[in-house]
């Protein structure tokens, strides 16, 4: 059979959100790979030069909605930054909490999808029910289930109780016990490791060059982490292991996150214990001084970049956020190249993309223009329209 | 009445079911435990399969009728032929699957040692009749125009032989032990002989491995594969020809794994004879009917405890697990018949 193009998305059932992967196919292998992003670009840099910073911690936690708190911790430690303030140490333990917390719903979610991926529903089932359990968590400290809106500039705005305590160390009883056991499934079942040993290989050197970042980064040996390279909130004063593997496969990018997990739980366990006393929230001025600040966290999916560029008006002056599947989507090239077509899905999973947080604007080109050339909105629609009609399309 | 009757004669002529009334013949054909059965009980193992599935992943799963709300509903769609597909080989194959799976239905012995008709060789034609909605799929998917139905048509056809073979294979190994290619045989030696089925319980696991691929389940889904290719040959279907290869491949599954019950758990075996002689019939089919559940059963639990594989490693599986195996069956059942165990 000579060379067909097969195109994965926008619209696939393998993708959760609109991105486009052109694969060229050999029969079965992998030649080629072409990616085109920018389908679900929504503004939000733009957006937030336009209103205040209260309303910001708001509109930032919805760039994902996943790793929704590792972007507010971003923000808000950049605000702080240019304040030049330090927060209550138990505000401090709080952030860090929910940021464990939602590292272990976002692991358990990305286990399930990556078990569906390759066919194995059960196991989606068994670890979405699991991550029930942290959800419910999370709904109890902070009242939400997915943007938690839990932090305020100068700290979080609900405080721990007793009573909360003992329900997340109860959580992380019952959370040990079953991921034991999907740690067992996963690692261990024959047809699981048929499709995740030596596929979508990427080599420590080439995960380098193309600078990934998180469990990618670490599943091929490299030790990364931001919660130990730069400790931020109170990563520096908890004991904890940075999990890698040298397997450098979709297998390693399973066992560095379902190892991740054990070391969320111990984390979470420290902070019940070790929780201390005092205010959750300090008295900050509504107008943000002129500085600019950088901030990064380990999100769930890897290294979160945030840059802040204040003008000394209750507004930010420019707003960058550089999110963790932006770093790794180019390394899927290289991961996909002479795999087979049925190991797409997964070695796509295995990065655990977040198209919506990563997707950029594209400058679209016409074909006679230099290139570079931004195409005002009138001629943008004149040469749809002209498009869809050389297509024998009515629009 | 009359000339139904005459055809009738001519039909089951040295079959064993000569003294049978025309009017209870009308009814075995088209009622129990012919066409109108067949449909019901193709609906309740998919809800079954469904509901099981569902259970094991600690889901509530689908109230009892859904499946055949599921089937009404796009029965009553619109049917959409894509342009490019070819239109007669698109619309025809999923007639062709639902016709060939009824037909090698009638064959099997579901309340007496025989089927409808039975001839000396009908375990191999329904074998065949069982490869049908395969091909099916096969051209329905090539035809289809899409470039996804014509890579799972290409998977459809590629992994043919690493089940086939196999399932073949196992299949005719209690023939072996019998020495007859006829059911009707086979059923009747093994009411004789009940140890007999003992000696061909590897094929029976192989038999039940295969036939998870010939119905494209996990870990064998790979022509349909979801998260790769869609929906695989069934990507361009839509309204009842749909539905026509959703109850196909239900009704595939009730007759594969009815054949597996006959030929190595003895079909409506123990068979005893009352009167009237419709009594005697509901007795073997509800057996055949427990026997064939417990096959489908296990089909499930493969299904529910495994991820999908690649095709390369379905091939290489089929040629270094399950057709050494069957040849080991077959050995196992020569070395037996030598030293006249049976």
């Amino acid at each position: 059979m000579a060379r067909v193009k097969l195109p994965i998305g926008p619209q696939h059932p393998a993708l959760k959100e609109p991105e486009n992967f052109t694969i060229t196919l050999d029969g079965e292998r992998v030649v080629d790979v072409d990616i085109r992003i920018g389908y679900t670009h929504r503004g939000i840099e733009k957006l937030m030069e336009s209103r205040t910073y209260t309303q910001n911690l708001y509109l930032v936690e919805r760039i994902c909605g996943i790793c929704s708190y590792a972007h507010v911790v971003n923000f808000t430690q950049n605000v702080e930054s240019v304040l030049g303030v330090q927060i209550p140490k138990r505000a401090e333990y709080i952030r860090t909490l929910v940021l464990e917390l939602e590292r272990l719903h976002s692991h358990f979610l990305w286990l399930g999808v990556a078990g569906h991926e390759i066919g194995f529903d059960t196991l989606f089932m068994y670890t979405w029910q699991d991550r029930e359990v942290v959800q419910d968590l999370l709904e109890l400290i902070s009242g939400n289930r997915v943007n938690y809106a839990m932090n305020a500039i100068g700290g979080v705005r609900r405080d721990l109780s007793d009573d909360h305590r003992k329900k997340v160390l109860e959580g992380m009883d019952y959370l040990e016990k079953r991921t034991a056991y999907d740690k067992e499934v996963a690692i261990n079942e024959k047809t699981i490791l048929a499709r995740a040993e030596n596929v979508g290989i990427l080599k420590p050197k080439i995960a380098l060059k193309y600078s990934a970042v998180g469990p990618t980064v670490r599943a091929s040996g490299v030790t990364m982490d931001i919660r130990k390279d730069d400790p931020y909130a109170s990563y520096a004063e908890i004991p904890f292991d940075v999990i890698t593997t040298d397997t450098c496969d979709v297998l390693g990018r399973i066992v560095v996150r379902v190892l991740e997990v054990f070391e969320s739980i111990k984390i979470i366990r420290y902070l019940m214990e070790h929780l201390p006393a005092g205010d959750v929230v300090m008295k900050v001025p509504r107008k943000i001084p002129v500085g600019e600040s950088i901030s990064h966290t380990e999100a769930p999916r890897g290294e979160d970049i945030h840059y802040l560029r204040a003008n000394g008006t209750e507004r930010p002056d420019r707003y960058k956020v550089r999110t963790p599947t932006m770093a790794n989507l180019p390394a899927i090239a290289e991961m996909l190249k002479g795999s087979y077509l049925a190991d797409v899905p997964i070695v796509i999973a295995a990065i655990d993309p977040c198209m919506g947080c990563m997707d950029r604007v594209l400058l679209l080109k016409e074909g006679s223009e230099t290139p570079g050339d931004i195409i005002p909105w009138d001629r943008l629609r004149a040469y749809g329209i002209k498009w869809y009609a050389e297509r024998g399309w009515k629009i | 009445m009359g000339s139904f009757a005459c055809v009738w004669n001519q039909m089951v002529r040295g079959t064993g079911v000569e003294n049978i009334d025309p009017v209870l013949a009308l009814i075995y054909l088209l009622i129990f435990p012919g066409v109108f059965f067949l449909f019901a009980f193709s609906l309740f193992t998919e809800y079954m399969d469904r509901k099981l599935y569902a259970r094991i992943q600690r889901r509530v799963g689908p109230p009892f009728l859904q499946p055949f709300a599921d089937l009404v509903k796009l029965a009553s769609k619109e049917d959409i032929i894509p342009e490019k597909a070819e239109g007669f080989m698109f619309t025809a194959a999923p007639l062709f699957a639902v016709a060939a799976i009824f037909a090698a239905y009638l064959y099997l012995p579901i309340v007496t040692t025989t089927g409808l008709h039975s001839f000396n060789g009908d375990l191999v034609v329904v074998l065949y009749l069982l490869m049908i909605p395969t091909l099916a799929m096969f051209l329905g998917g090539w035809y289809s125009g899409n470039v996804f139905g014509q890579k799972g048509g290409m998977r459809v056809a590629s992994l043919l032989f690493s089940y086939e073979i196999p399932f073949f294979l196992a299949l005719l190994s209690p023939a072996l032990v019998e020495g007859s290619w006829k059911m009707a045989d086979i059923v009747s030696f093994q009411q004789a002989h009940p140890l007999a089925l003992v000696v061909t319980v590897l094929g029976f696991g192989i038999a039940v491995v295969s036939l998870q691929g010939k119905l494209e389940r996990l870990p064998f889904d790979i022509p349909e594969a979801e998260t790769e290719i869609v929906a695989g040959p069934l990507v361009e279907y839509s309204g009842r020809r749909l539905a026509l290869f959703r109850l196909a491949r239900d009704a595939e599954m009730v007759v594969g794994a009815g054949l597996i019950s006959v030929v190595f758990l003895g079909g409506p075996m123990p068979l005893l004879s009352l009167q009237p002689v419709y009594l005697s019939w509901a007795l073997g089919g509800v057996i055949f009917l427990l026997k064939t559940l417990f096959v489908v059963l296990l089909l499930i639990l493969i299904k529910s405890a495994v991820a999908r594989i690649r095709t390369d490693q379905m091939i290489s599986f089929a040629y270094k697990w399950l057709i050494p195996l069957t040849f080991v069956q077959i050995f196992i059942i020569i070395i037996i018949r030598y030293f006249g165990g049976i």
